[in-house]
C-alpha cells in the first residue's frame, strides 16, 4: 500500500469509483466541469474550483455530471429531490459559507423527510463543501460551520482529516441512504497519505486514534488534527504523551472512543476551528463532563478561535486560527493541573 | 444627455483610475505579497462610472466580489483601498475585510460582497430607507450574469417592483459566471427580458460605451428618484482578466482575451469619441494618465510601508456595544 494520494485525488477517485459502480450516482454543482456554454471546448475547463471533480464529466458525460447556474437553492434542492426519487446525487456547495443561500432545502427538507413521512422516504444525497481558513479568504469564504449542520437531526456530518479517511468516508457517504454533508478543509487538499487503489468504506461514528498516549486526550477534527499532531511532538519531548482522537464524523459521533480515552488519561483538550459557542468543542466538552466526570483530573480546556468572524489580514488570521503553540499551552496547563 | 467638459474629464479620470488600480493589483498579486483572492474589474469600467456619475454621496450602491471598480466610481479613496487589499493598518476596513469586502458606508458604498446574490436584497433595503425617509435617494445593485440566476436576485426584483422601490438593478454581463458561459446559464439568453416579467423597464446596452451606459443609467436613476420604481439595466462587457487572479481561463481562447483589450476597451472607446469630437484633447487625457500612475505608485508604496494591524483588532468590531 505504498501509493500516496492527496486528499483532492482521493476524493476524486472515490467519486470515479462510485459512479462506475452505480449508475444512479450523479454529480452536480457550479463549475464542476467548467466552461459550459463554450461550444469549442472539449473536456472540463476547471473540474471544480479545487479540481476535485476533474475527469468525471469526460468519463461519465453531461447527463450524470451536471454544471449548474449559480442558484444554490435550486440546484441543491434539485439534488435532494433527485435523491428522494431514485438517484444518488453528490452535490457541491462550493464553500460552506454559501449555505446561507440554500439552507432551507437542506435543513427543512432533506433532513426531515424520513422522519416527517413516517420512515417512508430515503434521501441518499451527499453535499460536499469546502471549509476552513488559512487563505486570507476573509469572513465569507473561511468558515467551518459544521456545528450548524451537526445541530440538525437527520443530517450525517463527515469532517475528514486526511486522504485515506476522505476516500473511505466519501464512498460510505455515497452508499448511505440518509443525507450526508461532507466537509473538506481547503488547507488539506494537497495533504498526502497512503490510499489503497481499490474501493473501501470506513464506517460513520467510528473515531480514528491518530496517536496513542496516556497523559492527555486531544480531540481534534480536520486541519486541527494536524495541528494537534504537531503539538504532540513538541509535548512528547517534554515528557507529556498525548492521545489524539479524530472523531471523523460529528454526526453520528463516536462518543465511546472519546470517553474511553479520557477515562484513561483523565485530561481533555478539545481543538476546534469553528466558532467557540455551540460548537463541537462545546459539545464534546459537555459529553465528557456529563459522562466521564469522575475520571477528570483537570478542567477541560477548549482551543478555538475567538467568537468573531474570520479576519482577512494575514497576521490577524494567523492569530485567529488555533495553532500547535496554543494547543501546547492548553495541554501543558491541564497536565500541570493538580500536579 | 450633454456632458460638460468637467464631467467628461471626471468620467475619464474615474475610469482610468479603476483601470490602473486593477493593473497594479494584478502586478502586485503576482509578487505573492497580496493576500487572499482578487477579482479584477479591468474592461468593465464604463459600467461603474456610467452609473455612479449620476449618484450623489448619500445614494447607495452594493457590489460583488468584483468590487474595486464600483468602490472607486462611488468615491472610495484609492490609497486606503490599496492598504485594505494588502491587509494593512489604515486599510479602508482596517484590514479585516480585504478585496472581497471593501466598503465605505460614508461614501454610499455598501461593500463588495463575496456571496453571489448577496447584494440585491440589501439594495432593496437601502432603497426602502430612501423611500421611507423621502430623501429622494436611490440604490443601485450591481450584480453579474451569474448573480442574475440567484433566487435572492429574482426575489429582490419582484419585491422592488411590488413595493415600487427606488432601486436600479445593474447586471454586468461579462459572459462568464466563473467559467460558465452566460449564453448557457441565463435561460432565454438575456437578462433584460426578465424586466418585463417583473413589470419594470429594462434596457440592454454595450458596456464598452460609456455614453450609452451613462444615458441609460440617467433615465433609470431619474425615474427612481421621481418615484417611478425600479429598473433593470443589462450591460454587456468583457473582463480582461480571469474570474480571479490565478484562473487559467481555459474556457476562453487566447485571442479572445487579447482582442478584447483592443476591441472591447471602454477607455480606448471613450478617448476616441471625445478626441474625434474635439470635446477633449489627447494631451489633457495623457496628463491625467500620468497623474494616475503616480497616484498608484504612491498608494502601493504606502500599502507596502504600512504596518500590519495590531492582532488585538481580531476581537474588535463584532458588535457595536458589548
Amino acid at each position: 500500500m505504498a501509493r500516496k494520494l492527496s486528499m483532492r485525488q482521493a476524493i476524486n477517485e472515490a467519486m470515479h469509483q462510485e459512479m462506475e459502480r452505480d449508475e444512479s450516482v450523479i454529480v452536480m454543482g457550479e463549475d464542476i466541469m467548467g466552461g459550459l456554454g463554450v461550444d469549442w471546448l472539449e473536456g472540463d475547463a476547471w473540474g471544480g474550483t479545487q479540481g476535485t471533480t476533474k475527469g468525471l464529466g469526460p468519463r461519465f458525460g453531461r447527463d450524470r455530471v451536471m454544471d449548474t447556474p449559480i442558484s444554490e437553492s435550486a440546484f441543491i434542492g434539485a439534488a435532494i429531490g433527485a435523491s428522494t426519487t431514485g438517484m444518488r446525487a453528490i452535490v457541491e456547495l462550493m464553500y460552506v459559507d454559501f449555505l446561507g443561500v440554500c439552507f432551507d432545502q437542506i435543513f427543512n427538507q432533506a433532513a426531515k423527510f424520513r422522519y416527517m413521512f413516517g420512515g417512508k422516504a430515503e434521501c441518499p444525497v451527499v453535499i460536499r463543501t469546502q471549509i476552513g481558513g488559512g487563505f486570507s479568504a476573509a469572513a465569507q469564504h473561511s468558515q467551518c460551520l459544521y456545528p450548524i449542520f451537526t445541530h440538525i437531526p437527520g443530517l450525517k456530518c463527515v469532517v475528514p482529516s486526511n486522504a485515506y479517511d476522505a476516500k473511505g468516508l466519501l464512498i460510505e457517504a455515497i452508499r448511505d441512504n440518509s443525507p450526508v454533508v461532507f466537509f473538506e478543509h481547503k488547507k488539506l487538499y494537497d495533504a498526502e497519505a497512503e490510499v489503497p487503489e481499490e474501493s473501501y468504506t470506513l464506517p460513520f461514528g467510528e473515531a480514528g486514534i491518530l496517536r496513542e498516549g496516556g497523559d492527555v486526550t486531544i480531540v481534534a477534527l480536520a486541519r486541527m488534527a494536524h495541528m494537534a499532531m504537531e503539538a504532540a511532538e513538541i509535548l512528547a519531548a517534554e515528557g507529556i504523551e498525548c492521545e489524539i482522537v479524530d472523531p471523523r464524523t460529528t454526526s453520528p459521533m463516536d462518543e465511546d472512543t472519546i470517553l474511553e480515552s479520557v477515562e484513561n488519561t483523565g485530561r481533555l483538550v478539545v481543538v476546534d476551528e469553528s466558532y467557540p459557542r455551540c460548537s463541537m468543542g462545546a459539545d464534546i466538552s459537555s459529553l465528557v463532563a456529563e459522562r466521564a466526570f469522575d475520571s477528570l483530573k483537570a478542567p477541560i480546556r477548549k482551543v478555538a478561535p475567538p467568537h468573531t468572524p474570520v479576519p482577512f489580514s494575514p497576521p490577524l488570521e494567523a492569530a485567529y486560527i488555533p495553532d500547535a503553540e496554543r494547543i501546547v499551552d492548553a495541554v501543558r496547563a491541564v497536565a500541570r493541573h493538580g500536579a | 444627455m450633454q456632458l460638460s467638459r468637467d464631467a467628461l474629464l471626471e468620467a475619464y479620470r474615474s475610469m482610468k483610475t479603476i483601470r490602473e488600480f486593477e493593473e497594479r493589483v494584478a502586478k502586485e498579486f503576482a509578487t505573492g505579497d497580496l493576500p487572499g483572492f482578487v477579482h479584477l474589474y479591468a474592461g468593465e469600467e464604463a459600467s461603474a462610472v456610467g452609473v455612479c456619475s449620476h449618484l450623489v454621496e448619500s445614494d447607495q450602491i452594493i457590489s460583488t466580489h468584483r468590487g474595486h471598480g464600483h468602490c472607486i466610481a462611488k468615491g472610495c479613496e484609492v490609497e486606503p483601498m490599496m492598504l485594505e487589499l494588502f491587509g494593512r493598518e489604515g486599510g479602508l476596513c482596517g484590514g479585516k475585510g480585504g478585496s472581497m469586502h471593501v466598503a465605505d458606508l460614508s461614501k454610499g458604498m455598501m461593500g463588495a460582497n463575496a456571496i453571489v446574490g448577496g447584494g440585491p436584497p440589501l439594495a432593496c433595503g437601502a432603497a426602502m430607507t430612501a423611500k421611507i425617509k423621502k430623501t429622494g435617494g436611490v440604490a443601485v445593485s450591481f450584480t453579474g450574469d451569474g448573480g442574475s440566476n440567484q433566487g435572492t436576485t429574482l426575489e429582490s426584483m419582484n419585491l422592488a417592483s411590488v413595493m415600487q422601490l427606488p432601486v436600479v438593478f445593474v447586471f454586468e454581463n461579462n459572459g462568464f459566471a466563473e467559467s460558465t458561459a452566460a449564453n448557457w446559464s441565463v435561460a432565454g439568453g438575456s437578462i433584460v427580458r426578465r424586466a418585463e416579467a417583473f413589470a419594470m423597464p429594462g434596457v440592454q446596452i454595450d458596456g464598452t460605451d460609456f455614453f450609452a451606459v451613462h444615458e441609460a443609467a440617467g433615465e433609470a436613476i431619474e425615474r427612481a428618484r421621481k418615484g417611478g420604481g425600479p429598473s433593470l439595466i443589462e450591460v454587456a462587457l468583457t473582463r480582461f482578466y480571469g474570474h480571479h487572479q490565478g484562473d487559467n481561463q481555459s474556457y476562453r481562447t487566447p485571442d479572445e482575451v487579447r482582442n478584447a483589450r483592443e476591441e472591447r476597451c471602454p477607455l480606448i472607446n471613450f478617448r476616441r469619441r471625445v478626441t474625434e469630437a474635439s470635446l477633449l484633447d489627447a494631451a489633457e487625457l495623457d496628463a491625467i494618465d500620468a497623474e494616475i500612475l503616480d497616484q498608484m505608485d504612491a498608494a502601493t508604496a504606502a500599502a507596502r510601508a504600512a504596518p500590519w494591524p495590531d492582532v488585538a483588532e481580531v476581537l474588535t468590531d463584532v458588535y457595536v456595544t458589548y
